[in-house]
Protein backbone atom coordinates (compact mmCIF):
# COMPACT_ATOMS: atom_id res chain seq x y z
CA UNK A 1 0.00 0.00 0.00
CA UNK A 2 2.84 2.46 1.09
CA UNK A 3 4.90 1.37 -2.41
CA UNK A 4 1.55 1.90 -4.13
CA UNK A 5 1.22 5.51 -2.74
CA UNK A 6 4.89 6.65 -2.99
CA UNK A 7 4.77 5.32 -6.57
CA UNK A 8 1.79 7.30 -7.47
CA UNK A 9 2.97 11.09 -5.95
CA UNK A 10 6.91 10.26 -6.94
CA UNK A 11 6.29 12.36 -9.88
CA UNK A 12 5.09 15.13 -8.04
CA UNK A 13 7.42 17.44 -5.81
CA UNK A 14 8.42 16.78 -2.38
CA UNK A 15 6.21 19.78 -1.09
CA UNK A 16 3.72 17.91 -2.69
CA UNK A 17 4.34 15.05 -0.96
CA UNK A 18 4.50 16.59 2.48
CA UNK A 19 1.29 18.47 1.92
CA UNK A 20 -0.35 15.45 0.83
CA UNK A 21 0.61 13.70 4.35
CA UNK A 22 -0.42 16.58 6.22
CA UNK A 23 -4.06 16.38 4.74
CA UNK A 24 -3.94 12.84 5.91
CA UNK A 25 -3.25 13.65 9.35
CA UNK A 26 -5.67 17.00 8.94
CA UNK A 27 -8.58 14.20 7.97
CA UNK A 28 -7.30 12.05 10.71
CA UNK A 29 -7.57 14.53 13.41
CA UNK A 30 -11.11 15.54 12.04
CA UNK A 31 -12.45 12.66 11.68
CA UNK A 32 -11.98 11.23 15.22
CA UNK A 33 -12.68 14.57 16.84
CA UNK A 34 -15.94 14.36 15.29
CA UNK A 35 -16.27 10.57 16.15
CA UNK A 36 -15.55 11.35 19.72
CA UNK A 37 -17.55 14.24 20.45
CA UNK A 38 -20.86 12.47 19.24
CA UNK A 39 -19.94 9.47 21.05
CA UNK A 40 -19.14 11.55 24.27
CA UNK A 41 -22.42 11.28 25.91
CA UNK A 42 -22.68 7.56 26.39
CA UNK A 43 -18.62 7.95 26.68
CA UNK A 44 -19.42 9.49 30.01
CA UNK A 45 -22.82 7.58 31.00
CA UNK A 46 -20.53 4.39 31.02
CA UNK A 47 -18.03 6.48 33.12
CA UNK A 48 -20.22 8.06 35.31
CA UNK A 49 -22.03 4.68 36.07
CA UNK A 50 -18.50 3.58 37.56
CA UNK A 51 -18.76 6.57 40.25
CA UNK A 52 -20.11 7.19 43.34
CA UNK A 53 -23.36 9.60 43.36
CA UNK A 54 -21.44 12.01 44.90
CA UNK A 55 -18.60 12.19 42.32
CA UNK A 56 -21.20 11.79 39.69
CA UNK A 57 -22.24 15.54 40.23
CA UNK A 58 -18.82 16.72 40.99
CA UNK A 59 -17.03 18.39 38.40
CA UNK A 60 -16.29 16.45 35.44
CA UNK A 61 -13.13 14.58 35.54
CA UNK A 62 -11.25 11.47 34.18
CA UNK A 63 -9.49 10.44 38.15
CA UNK A 64 -11.79 8.47 40.29
CA UNK A 65 -11.41 5.40 41.62
CA UNK A 66 -14.13 3.38 39.75
CA UNK A 67 -16.88 1.26 42.10
CA UNK A 68 -19.68 -1.04 41.48
CA UNK A 69 -21.91 0.05 44.14
CA UNK A 70 -23.95 1.90 41.47
CA UNK A 71 -24.50 -1.60 39.72
CA UNK A 72 -25.24 -3.50 42.97
CA UNK A 73 -27.72 -0.58 44.01
CA UNK A 74 -29.84 -1.02 40.70
CA UNK A 75 -30.09 -4.56 40.98
CA UNK A 76 -30.78 -4.61 45.09
CA UNK A 77 -33.00 -1.64 44.97
CA UNK A 78 -35.43 -1.73 42.09
CA UNK A 79 -34.82 -5.73 40.25
CA UNK A 80 -32.85 -4.27 37.07
CA UNK A 81 -32.82 -8.07 35.92
CA UNK A 82 -36.69 -8.18 35.91
CA UNK A 83 -36.96 -5.40 33.52
CA UNK A 84 -34.02 -6.87 31.33
CA UNK A 85 -36.20 -10.17 31.26
CA UNK A 86 -39.58 -8.30 30.51
CA UNK A 87 -37.37 -6.76 27.68
CA UNK A 88 -35.41 -9.73 26.34
CA UNK A 89 -38.63 -11.84 26.25
CA UNK A 90 -41.02 -9.27 24.72
CA UNK A 91 -38.04 -8.63 21.94
CA UNK A 92 -37.12 -12.15 21.14
CA UNK A 93 -40.88 -13.18 21.11
CA UNK A 94 -42.18 -10.27 18.54
CA UNK A 95 -39.11 -11.21 16.77
CA UNK A 96 -39.72 -14.81 16.50
CA UNK A 97 -43.31 -14.08 15.52
CA UNK A 98 -42.31 -11.95 12.89
CA UNK A 99 -40.17 -14.16 11.16
CA UNK A 100 -42.55 -17.11 11.19
CA UNK A 101 -45.13 -14.81 9.64
CA UNK A 102 -43.11 -13.11 7.08
CA UNK A 103 -40.77 -16.18 5.63
CA UNK A 104 -43.01 -18.05 4.11
CA UNK A 105 -44.46 -14.37 2.66
CA UNK A 106 -41.71 -12.66 1.72
CA UNK A 107 -40.62 -16.60 0.27
CA UNK A 108 -43.75 -16.36 -1.60
CA UNK A 109 -43.26 -12.73 -3.27
CA UNK A 110 -39.84 -13.59 -3.78
CA UNK A 111 -39.79 -17.04 -5.53
CA UNK A 112 -43.92 -16.94 -6.69
CA UNK A 113 -44.34 -13.78 -7.66
CA UNK A 114 -48.22 -12.84 -9.17
CA UNK A 115 -48.91 -9.41 -10.54
CA UNK A 116 -50.15 -8.54 -6.91
CA UNK A 117 -47.10 -9.10 -5.38
CA UNK A 118 -45.51 -5.53 -6.00
CA UNK A 119 -48.56 -3.93 -4.71
CA UNK A 120 -49.19 -6.37 -1.69
CA UNK A 121 -45.09 -5.12 -0.63
CA UNK A 122 -45.79 -1.27 -1.13
CA UNK A 123 -49.45 -1.76 0.82
CA UNK A 124 -47.38 -3.47 3.42
CA UNK A 125 -44.91 -0.35 3.65
CA UNK A 126 -47.52 2.32 3.56
CA UNK A 127 -48.91 0.35 7.28
CA UNK A 128 -45.60 1.32 8.61
CA UNK A 129 -46.65 4.69 7.95
CA UNK A 130 -49.26 4.81 10.56
CA UNK A 131 -48.43 7.28 13.04
CA UNK A 132 -48.47 5.26 16.43
CA UNK A 133 -50.17 7.94 18.41
CA UNK A 134 -53.04 8.10 15.92
CA UNK A 135 -54.13 4.57 17.06
CA UNK A 136 -53.39 4.84 20.69
CA UNK A 137 -56.93 5.56 21.76
CA UNK A 138 -58.17 2.41 20.24
CA UNK A 139 -55.22 0.05 21.01
CA UNK A 140 -55.66 1.09 24.35
CA UNK A 141 -59.39 0.51 24.86
CA UNK A 142 -58.79 -2.73 23.38
CA UNK A 143 -56.27 -3.47 25.65
CA UNK A 144 -58.15 -2.43 28.84
CA UNK A 145 -61.19 -4.19 27.96
CA UNK A 146 -59.00 -7.59 26.93
CA UNK A 147 -56.98 -7.19 29.80
CA UNK A 148 -53.63 -7.09 28.18
CA UNK A 149 -52.57 -3.89 29.48
CA UNK A 150 -49.10 -4.23 31.43
CA UNK A 151 -48.41 -7.48 30.07
CA UNK A 152 -45.74 -9.17 28.06
CA UNK A 153 -48.29 -10.37 25.28
CA UNK A 154 -49.56 -7.49 24.76
CA UNK A 155 -46.51 -5.97 23.77
CA UNK A 156 -45.26 -8.87 21.89
CA UNK A 157 -48.47 -8.33 19.21
CA UNK A 158 -47.66 -5.47 18.99
CA UNK A 159 -43.97 -5.68 18.28
CA UNK A 160 -44.78 -8.00 16.32
CA UNK A 161 -47.05 -6.27 13.66
CA UNK A 162 -45.02 -2.88 14.39
CA UNK A 163 -42.12 -4.68 12.56
CA UNK A 164 -43.79 -7.37 10.16
CA UNK A 165 -43.53 -4.69 7.17
CA UNK A 166 -40.18 -4.37 7.87
CA UNK A 167 -38.98 -7.94 8.27
CA UNK A 168 -41.24 -9.13 5.37
CA UNK A 169 -39.19 -6.52 3.31
CA UNK A 170 -35.95 -7.45 4.17
CA UNK A 171 -35.76 -10.72 3.93
CA UNK A 172 -37.57 -10.07 0.50
CA UNK A 173 -34.75 -8.12 -0.69
CA UNK A 174 -32.19 -11.36 0.55
CA UNK A 175 -34.63 -13.70 -1.14
CA UNK A 176 -34.34 -12.09 -3.77
CA UNK A 177 -30.24 -11.98 -4.37
CA UNK A 178 -30.56 -15.85 -3.94
CA UNK A 179 -29.57 -17.62 -6.95
CA UNK A 180 -32.92 -19.22 -8.40
CA UNK A 181 -31.46 -22.16 -10.21
CA UNK A 182 -30.94 -23.91 -6.34
CA UNK A 183 -34.28 -23.59 -5.86
CA UNK A 184 -35.21 -24.79 -9.58
CA UNK A 185 -32.72 -27.83 -8.88
CA UNK A 186 -34.43 -28.72 -5.78
CA UNK A 187 -37.39 -28.76 -7.34
CA UNK A 188 -36.49 -31.29 -10.49
CA UNK A 189 -34.83 -33.24 -7.62
CA UNK A 190 -39.01 -33.60 -5.85
CA UNK A 191 -38.32 -31.71 -2.96
CA UNK A 192 -41.34 -30.43 -1.37
CA UNK A 193 -42.25 -26.76 -1.24
CA UNK A 194 -41.77 -27.03 2.64
CA UNK A 195 -38.01 -29.13 2.08
CA UNK A 196 -37.38 -26.17 -0.11
CA UNK A 197 -37.85 -23.73 2.64
CA UNK A 198 -36.59 -26.03 5.30
CA UNK A 199 -33.39 -27.58 3.23
CA UNK A 200 -32.54 -25.01 0.56
CA UNK A 201 -33.52 -21.62 1.40
CA UNK A 202 -32.97 -20.73 5.10
CA UNK A 203 -29.42 -22.19 4.93
CA UNK A 204 -28.39 -20.54 1.99
CA UNK A 205 -29.85 -17.04 3.40
CA UNK A 206 -29.03 -17.93 7.03
CA UNK A 207 -27.09 -14.44 7.18
CA UNK A 208 -29.50 -12.31 5.99
CA UNK A 209 -32.50 -13.75 8.18
CA UNK A 210 -30.01 -13.81 10.79
CA UNK A 211 -30.00 -9.86 10.33
CA UNK A 212 -33.43 -9.18 9.74
CA UNK A 213 -33.69 -10.85 13.21
CA UNK A 214 -31.36 -8.95 15.02
CA UNK A 215 -33.41 -5.43 13.36
CA UNK A 216 -35.91 -6.64 14.61
CA UNK A 217 -34.92 -7.05 17.96
CA UNK A 218 -33.28 -3.51 18.11
CA UNK A 219 -36.04 -1.89 16.78
CA UNK A 220 -38.35 -4.15 19.80
CA UNK A 221 -35.66 -3.33 22.54
CA UNK A 222 -35.70 0.31 21.61
CA UNK A 223 -39.58 0.99 20.92
CA UNK A 224 -40.55 3.86 23.58
CA UNK A 225 -43.71 4.91 22.33
CA UNK A 226 -46.01 1.52 23.22
CA UNK A 227 -44.25 0.61 26.17
CA UNK A 228 -44.83 3.68 27.62
CA UNK A 229 -48.26 3.78 27.12
CA UNK A 230 -48.81 0.56 27.38
CA UNK A 231 -47.28 -0.84 30.82
CA UNK A 232 -46.33 0.29 34.19
CA UNK A 233 -44.99 -2.16 36.07
CA UNK A 234 -45.26 -5.93 35.90
CA UNK A 235 -44.54 -6.18 32.22
CA UNK A 236 -42.39 -2.81 31.90
CA UNK A 237 -39.32 -3.71 29.59
CA UNK A 238 -36.07 -1.38 30.10
CA UNK A 239 -37.40 1.77 28.08
CA UNK A 240 -40.30 2.18 30.77
CA UNK A 241 -37.60 1.80 33.60
CA UNK A 242 -35.35 4.15 32.54
CA UNK A 243 -38.17 6.31 32.41
CA UNK A 244 -38.88 6.13 35.76
CA UNK A 245 -35.30 7.53 36.90
CA UNK A 246 -37.26 11.12 35.47
CA UNK A 247 -39.72 11.28 37.70
CA UNK A 248 -38.29 12.42 41.10
CA UNK A 249 -36.04 15.56 41.19
CA UNK A 250 -33.43 13.93 43.03
CA UNK A 251 -29.83 13.17 41.13
CA UNK A 252 -29.39 9.73 40.89
CA UNK A 253 -26.85 10.20 37.91
CA UNK A 254 -24.31 7.38 39.09
CA UNK A 255 -27.69 4.66 39.23
CA UNK A 256 -29.20 6.45 36.51
CA UNK A 257 -25.92 5.61 34.12
CA UNK A 258 -25.13 1.99 35.47
CA UNK A 259 -28.81 0.94 34.39
CA UNK A 260 -28.42 2.89 31.25
CA UNK A 261 -25.36 1.47 30.44
CA UNK A 262 -26.92 -2.07 30.67
CA UNK A 263 -29.59 -1.55 29.24
CA UNK A 264 -27.71 -0.11 26.03
CA UNK A 265 -24.85 -2.23 25.68
CA UNK A 266 -26.45 -5.50 23.89
CA UNK A 267 -27.81 -3.30 21.42
CA UNK A 268 -24.79 -1.54 20.90
CA UNK A 269 -22.74 -4.12 19.85
CA UNK A 270 -25.67 -6.12 18.20
CA UNK A 271 -25.91 -2.77 16.05
CA UNK A 272 -22.54 -2.37 15.53
CA UNK A 273 -22.59 -5.76 14.24
CA UNK A 274 -25.31 -5.08 11.79
CA UNK A 275 -24.91 -1.48 10.95
CA UNK A 276 -24.36 -2.37 7.23
CA UNK A 277 -27.48 -4.92 6.80
CA UNK A 278 -29.21 -2.55 8.46
CA UNK A 279 -29.40 -0.37 6.19
CA UNK A 280 -31.48 -2.67 3.82
CA UNK A 281 -34.15 -2.94 5.82
CA UNK A 282 -34.06 0.29 7.46
CA UNK A 283 -34.58 2.05 3.76
CA UNK A 284 -37.06 -0.89 2.60
CA UNK A 285 -34.28 -1.91 -0.21
CA UNK A 286 -33.93 1.85 -1.42
CA UNK A 287 -30.36 2.33 -0.75
CA UNK A 288 -28.08 -0.96 -0.68
CA UNK B 1 -51.47 -26.75 -23.28
CA UNK B 2 -53.54 -23.51 -22.24
CA UNK B 3 -55.69 -25.61 -19.98
CA UNK B 4 -52.77 -26.60 -17.88
CA UNK B 5 -50.49 -23.64 -18.00
CA UNK B 6 -54.17 -22.06 -16.94
CA UNK B 7 -54.33 -24.79 -14.10
CA UNK B 8 -50.40 -24.34 -13.17
CA UNK B 9 -51.44 -20.88 -12.39
CA UNK B 10 -54.25 -21.04 -10.17
CA UNK B 11 -52.30 -23.94 -7.59
CA UNK B 12 -49.48 -20.84 -7.72
CA UNK B 13 -51.73 -18.13 -7.23
CA UNK B 14 -53.21 -20.62 -4.15
CA UNK B 15 -49.74 -21.41 -2.67
CA UNK B 16 -48.78 -17.77 -2.75
CA UNK B 17 -52.42 -17.02 -0.65
CA UNK B 18 -51.56 -19.25 1.63
CA UNK B 19 -48.12 -18.06 2.17
CA UNK B 20 -48.59 -14.80 2.49
CA UNK B 21 -52.06 -15.11 4.14
CA UNK B 22 -50.96 -15.00 7.83
CA UNK B 23 -49.40 -11.86 7.36
CA UNK B 24 -51.77 -10.25 5.23
CA UNK B 25 -54.13 -10.72 7.39
CA UNK B 26 -52.87 -10.12 10.59
CA UNK B 27 -51.22 -6.44 9.17
CA UNK B 28 -55.16 -5.94 7.80
CA UNK B 29 -56.77 -6.34 11.16
CA UNK B 30 -53.67 -3.98 12.35
CA UNK B 31 -54.68 -1.13 10.30
CA UNK B 32 -58.57 -1.20 10.06
CA UNK B 33 -59.51 -2.22 13.68
CA UNK B 34 -57.57 1.03 15.22
CA UNK B 35 -57.90 3.35 12.35
CA UNK B 36 -61.80 2.78 11.80
CA UNK B 37 -62.03 3.07 15.84
CA UNK B 38 -60.08 6.20 15.76
CA UNK B 39 -62.32 7.64 13.03
CA UNK B 40 -65.59 6.34 14.15
CA UNK B 41 -64.58 7.83 17.90
CA UNK B 42 -63.34 11.22 16.63
CA UNK B 43 -67.26 11.37 15.68
CA UNK B 44 -68.61 10.72 19.23
CA UNK B 45 -68.76 12.11 22.52
CA UNK B 46 -66.62 10.01 24.42
CA UNK B 47 -65.44 11.22 27.71
CA UNK B 48 -63.95 8.13 29.92
CA UNK B 49 -64.64 11.16 32.98
CA UNK B 50 -68.02 11.99 31.86
CA UNK B 51 -69.79 8.25 31.27
CA UNK B 52 -73.00 9.62 30.86
CA UNK B 53 -72.17 11.70 27.89
CA UNK B 54 -72.43 9.52 24.86
CA UNK B 55 -73.87 9.26 20.78
CA UNK B 56 -73.19 11.20 17.91
CA UNK B 57 -71.12 14.86 18.02
CA UNK B 58 -70.40 15.22 14.41
CA UNK B 59 -67.71 17.91 13.65
CA UNK B 60 -67.87 19.21 17.12
CA UNK B 61 -64.69 17.16 18.08
CA UNK B 62 -62.94 18.49 15.18
CA UNK B 63 -64.10 21.97 16.45
CA UNK B 64 -63.39 21.83 19.68
CA UNK B 65 -59.81 20.90 18.68
CA UNK B 66 -59.08 23.11 15.66
CA UNK B 67 -60.01 26.42 17.72
CA UNK B 68 -58.06 25.19 20.55
CA UNK B 69 -54.75 27.21 20.83
CA UNK B 70 -53.10 24.54 22.01
CA UNK B 71 -53.58 22.60 18.65
CA UNK B 72 -51.89 25.09 16.83
CA UNK B 73 -49.44 25.85 19.35
CA UNK B 74 -48.00 22.02 19.18
CA UNK B 75 -48.58 21.87 15.48
CA UNK B 76 -45.87 24.59 15.54
CA UNK B 77 -43.74 23.15 17.63
CA UNK B 78 -44.19 19.56 15.55
CA UNK B 79 -43.21 21.28 12.59
CA UNK B 80 -39.92 23.58 14.36
CA UNK B 81 -38.83 20.10 15.39
CA UNK B 82 -39.24 18.07 12.33
CA UNK B 83 -37.50 21.21 10.29
CA UNK B 84 -34.64 21.75 12.35
CA UNK B 85 -33.74 18.09 13.10
CA UNK B 86 -34.17 17.75 9.27
CA UNK B 87 -31.92 20.83 8.51
CA UNK B 88 -29.10 19.39 10.94
CA UNK B 89 -28.97 15.58 10.42
CA UNK B 90 -29.34 16.22 6.85
CA UNK B 91 -26.59 18.28 6.43
CA UNK B 92 -24.52 17.25 8.81
CA UNK B 93 -25.12 13.56 8.02
CA UNK B 94 -23.92 14.28 4.63
CA UNK B 95 -20.29 16.10 5.51
CA UNK B 96 -19.97 13.52 7.93
CA UNK B 97 -20.20 11.06 5.16
CA UNK B 98 -17.64 12.59 2.54
CA UNK B 99 -15.41 12.78 6.08
CA UNK B 100 -15.65 8.89 6.71
CA UNK B 101 -15.26 8.35 3.31
CA UNK B 102 -12.09 9.81 3.06
CA UNK B 103 -9.17 6.75 4.36
CA UNK B 104 -7.64 7.83 7.34
CA UNK B 105 -6.32 6.13 10.74
CA UNK B 106 -8.89 3.84 12.12
CA UNK B 107 -11.95 5.28 10.03
CA UNK B 108 -13.38 1.99 11.11
CA UNK B 109 -13.55 2.32 14.46
CA UNK B 110 -14.46 6.29 14.33
CA UNK B 111 -17.65 5.43 12.24
CA UNK B 112 -18.50 2.26 14.63
CA UNK B 113 -18.66 5.59 17.62
CA UNK B 114 -20.20 7.90 15.22
CA UNK B 115 -22.95 5.64 13.96
CA UNK B 116 -23.43 4.43 18.11
CA UNK B 117 -26.41 7.59 19.09
CA UNK B 118 -28.77 5.71 16.96
CA UNK B 119 -28.64 2.54 18.94
CA UNK B 120 -29.10 3.89 22.10
CA UNK B 121 -33.06 3.68 23.68
CA UNK B 122 -34.57 6.69 23.49
CA UNK B 123 -35.05 6.98 27.01
CA UNK B 124 -31.44 6.38 28.21
CA UNK B 125 -30.60 9.41 25.30
CA UNK B 126 -32.71 11.87 26.32
CA UNK B 127 -32.51 11.16 30.53
CA UNK B 128 -28.61 11.21 29.68
CA UNK B 129 -28.34 14.67 27.75
CA UNK B 130 -31.21 16.14 30.57
CA UNK B 131 -28.76 15.48 33.12
CA UNK B 132 -25.50 14.86 32.77
CA UNK B 133 -24.83 16.95 29.49
CA UNK B 134 -27.57 20.16 30.14
CA UNK B 135 -28.22 20.18 33.61
CA UNK B 136 -28.09 24.04 34.52
CA UNK B 137 -25.07 23.10 37.40
CA UNK B 138 -23.17 19.55 37.51
CA UNK B 139 -23.98 19.04 33.43
CA UNK B 140 -20.52 19.08 31.35
CA UNK B 141 -21.94 21.94 29.10
CA UNK B 142 -22.13 24.24 31.80
CA UNK B 143 -18.76 22.93 33.05
CA UNK B 144 -17.02 23.59 29.73
CA UNK B 145 -18.91 26.95 29.81
CA UNK B 146 -17.77 28.41 32.77
CA UNK B 147 -14.25 27.14 31.68
CA UNK B 148 -14.66 29.31 29.58
CA UNK B 149 -15.51 32.22 31.62
CA UNK B 150 -19.39 32.12 30.00
CA UNK B 151 -22.72 31.89 31.64
CA UNK B 152 -24.38 28.56 31.98
CA UNK B 153 -27.13 28.01 30.02
CA UNK B 154 -29.91 26.78 32.19
CA UNK B 155 -30.99 24.38 29.00
CA UNK B 156 -34.51 23.33 29.46
CA UNK B 157 -36.28 26.46 31.35
CA UNK B 158 -34.84 28.95 28.78
CA UNK B 159 -34.28 26.83 25.69
CA UNK B 160 -36.63 23.92 26.38
CA UNK B 161 -37.35 22.86 22.66
CA UNK B 162 -33.79 23.75 21.47
CA UNK B 163 -32.50 21.07 23.65
CA UNK B 164 -35.15 18.71 22.65
CA UNK B 165 -34.05 19.25 18.98
CA UNK B 166 -30.17 18.97 20.43
CA UNK B 167 -31.06 15.23 21.57
CA UNK B 168 -33.19 14.22 18.57
CA UNK B 169 -30.70 15.23 16.11
CA UNK B 170 -27.97 13.48 18.00
CA UNK B 171 -30.12 10.29 18.15
CA UNK B 172 -31.02 10.80 14.11
CA UNK B 173 -27.82 12.27 12.62
CA UNK B 174 -26.08 8.75 12.97
CA UNK B 175 -28.95 7.53 10.72
CA UNK B 176 -28.15 10.38 8.29
CA UNK B 177 -24.73 9.10 8.51
CA UNK B 178 -25.62 5.22 7.97
CA UNK B 179 -27.43 5.72 5.10
CA UNK B 180 -25.87 7.97 3.44
CA UNK B 181 -21.89 6.20 4.25
CA UNK B 182 -23.88 3.09 2.62
CA UNK B 183 -25.28 5.67 -0.84
CA UNK B 184 -21.54 7.06 -1.08
CA UNK B 185 -19.90 3.51 -1.19
CA UNK B 186 -21.53 3.11 -5.29
CA UNK B 187 -20.18 6.36 -6.07
CA UNK B 188 -18.06 5.82 -9.41
CA UNK B 189 -14.37 6.65 -8.07
CA UNK B 190 -13.23 6.50 -12.03
CA UNK B 191 -15.50 9.50 -12.39
CA UNK B 192 -14.32 11.43 -9.17
CA UNK B 193 -10.51 11.09 -10.28
CA UNK B 194 -11.54 11.91 -13.92
CA UNK B 195 -12.59 15.63 -12.86
CA UNK B 196 -9.79 15.98 -10.38
CA UNK B 197 -7.10 15.48 -13.46
CA UNK B 198 -9.61 17.90 -15.29
CA UNK B 199 -8.50 20.25 -12.01
CA UNK B 200 -11.85 19.87 -10.44
CA UNK B 201 -11.30 21.22 -6.80
CA UNK B 202 -13.01 19.53 -4.11
CA UNK B 203 -15.57 21.43 -3.36
CA UNK B 204 -16.77 21.28 -7.24
CA UNK B 205 -16.41 17.46 -6.83
CA UNK B 206 -18.61 17.39 -4.13
CA UNK B 207 -20.99 20.27 -5.30
CA UNK B 208 -21.21 18.42 -8.79
CA UNK B 209 -20.62 14.60 -8.49
CA UNK B 210 -20.70 13.79 -4.95
CA UNK B 211 -24.05 15.62 -4.30
CA UNK B 212 -26.30 14.45 -7.06
CA UNK B 213 -25.30 11.27 -6.23
CA UNK B 214 -26.54 10.68 -3.12
CA UNK B 215 -29.62 13.03 -3.88
CA UNK B 216 -32.01 9.87 -3.72
CA UNK B 217 -30.34 8.56 -0.53
CA UNK B 218 -30.87 12.20 0.95
CA UNK B 219 -34.45 12.37 -0.08
CA UNK B 220 -34.66 8.60 1.32
CA UNK B 221 -33.20 9.83 4.43
CA UNK B 222 -35.92 13.30 4.76
CA UNK B 223 -39.03 11.29 4.27
CA UNK B 224 -38.29 7.82 7.01
CA UNK B 225 -36.87 10.33 9.33
CA UNK B 226 -40.00 12.81 9.21
CA UNK B 227 -42.14 9.74 9.84
CA UNK B 228 -40.53 9.29 12.79
CA UNK B 229 -39.65 12.50 13.54
CA UNK B 230 -43.46 13.68 13.32
CA UNK B 231 -44.28 12.01 16.42
CA UNK B 232 -41.36 12.22 18.59
CA UNK B 233 -42.62 10.95 22.35
CA UNK B 234 -40.11 9.06 24.67
CA UNK B 235 -38.09 12.56 24.48
CA UNK B 236 -40.55 14.85 25.43
CA UNK B 237 -42.39 12.33 28.07
CA UNK B 238 -39.28 11.98 30.20
CA UNK B 239 -37.35 15.07 29.83
CA UNK B 240 -39.98 18.46 29.80
CA UNK B 241 -43.47 16.68 29.81
CA UNK B 242 -44.15 18.79 27.41
CA UNK B 243 -43.48 22.05 29.01
CA UNK B 244 -43.23 24.56 30.62
CA UNK B 245 -46.18 25.57 29.63
CA UNK B 246 -46.73 23.78 26.01
CA UNK B 247 -43.32 25.24 24.55
CA UNK B 248 -42.23 21.46 24.13
CA UNK B 249 -45.86 19.84 23.60
CA UNK B 250 -45.95 18.41 19.72
CA UNK B 251 -48.91 17.06 18.61
CA UNK B 252 -48.13 13.23 19.13
CA UNK B 253 -47.93 14.57 23.08
CA UNK B 254 -50.86 16.68 22.71
CA UNK B 255 -53.09 13.65 21.59
CA UNK B 256 -50.88 12.06 24.98
CA UNK B 257 -52.45 14.11 26.90
CA UNK B 258 -56.21 14.33 25.84
CA UNK B 259 -56.25 10.50 25.70
CA UNK B 260 -54.71 9.27 29.28
CA UNK B 261 -54.34 12.59 31.49
CA UNK B 262 -57.77 14.35 30.53
CA UNK B 263 -59.47 11.03 28.92
CA UNK B 264 -61.12 12.79 26.38
CA UNK B 265 -61.23 9.97 23.64
CA UNK B 266 -63.25 11.91 21.25
CA UNK B 267 -61.00 14.93 21.14
CA UNK B 268 -57.86 12.86 20.93
CA UNK B 269 -59.32 10.54 18.53
CA UNK B 270 -59.87 13.73 16.22
CA UNK B 271 -56.30 14.60 16.98
CA UNK B 272 -54.83 11.19 15.86
CA UNK B 273 -57.25 11.35 12.31
CA UNK B 274 -54.99 14.71 12.25
CA UNK B 275 -51.72 12.95 12.62
CA UNK B 276 -52.54 10.38 10.24
CA UNK B 277 -53.22 12.81 7.33
CA UNK B 278 -49.76 14.62 7.91
CA UNK B 279 -47.99 11.52 8.11
CA UNK B 280 -49.86 10.03 5.12
CA UNK B 281 -48.73 13.46 3.12
CA UNK B 282 -45.50 11.88 3.28
CA UNK B 283 -45.86 8.30 2.78
CA UNK B 284 -47.41 8.77 -0.51
CA UNK B 285 -44.20 10.31 -1.28
CA UNK B 286 -41.87 7.96 0.49
CA UNK B 287 -44.40 4.79 -1.22
CA UNK B 288 -44.17 5.97 -4.64
CA UNK B 289 -40.26 6.47 -4.34
CA UNK B 290 -40.21 3.36 -3.62
CA UNK B 291 -42.26 1.42 -6.03
CA UNK B 292 -40.35 3.26 -8.48
CA UNK B 293 -37.02 1.25 -6.97
CA UNK B 294 -38.59 -1.87 -7.33
CA UNK B 295 -39.15 -1.74 -10.68
CA UNK B 296 -35.12 -1.39 -11.64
Amino acid sequence: MTILRSATTAPRSVTGLRSAQSKRAMITVLGWSVALVIFFPIFWMILTGFKTESAAIADPTLIFSPTLESYQAVQARSGYTRFALNSVAVAFGSTFFALLLAIPAAYSMAFLPTKRTKGTLLWMLSTKMLPPVGVLVPIYLIFRDVGLLDTRTGLIIIYTLMNLPIVVWMLYTFFKDMPKDILEAGRMDGASTFQEVFFLLLPLTLPGIASTGLLSIILSWNEAFWSLNLTSSKAAPLTAYIASFSSPEGLFWAKLSAASTMAIAPILILGWMTQKQMVRGLTFGAVK
Amino acid sequence: MTKTRASGRTVGGLRTLSLQAPAVTLLLLWMIVPLGMTLWFSFQYYNLLMPGMTGFAGLENYEYLLTDPALWKSMGNTLLLVGWVLAITVVGGTLLAVLFQQDFAGRGIARVLAISPFFVMPTVSALVWKNMMMHPSNGVLAWLAESFGLPAVDWFSSLPLTSIVIIVAWQWLPFALLILLTAMQSLDEDQVEAARMDGAGPVAIFFFITLPHLRRAISVVVMIEMIFLLTIFAEIFVTTSGGPGLATTNLAYLIYIRALLDFDVGTASAGGVIAIILANIVAIFLVRMVAKNLED
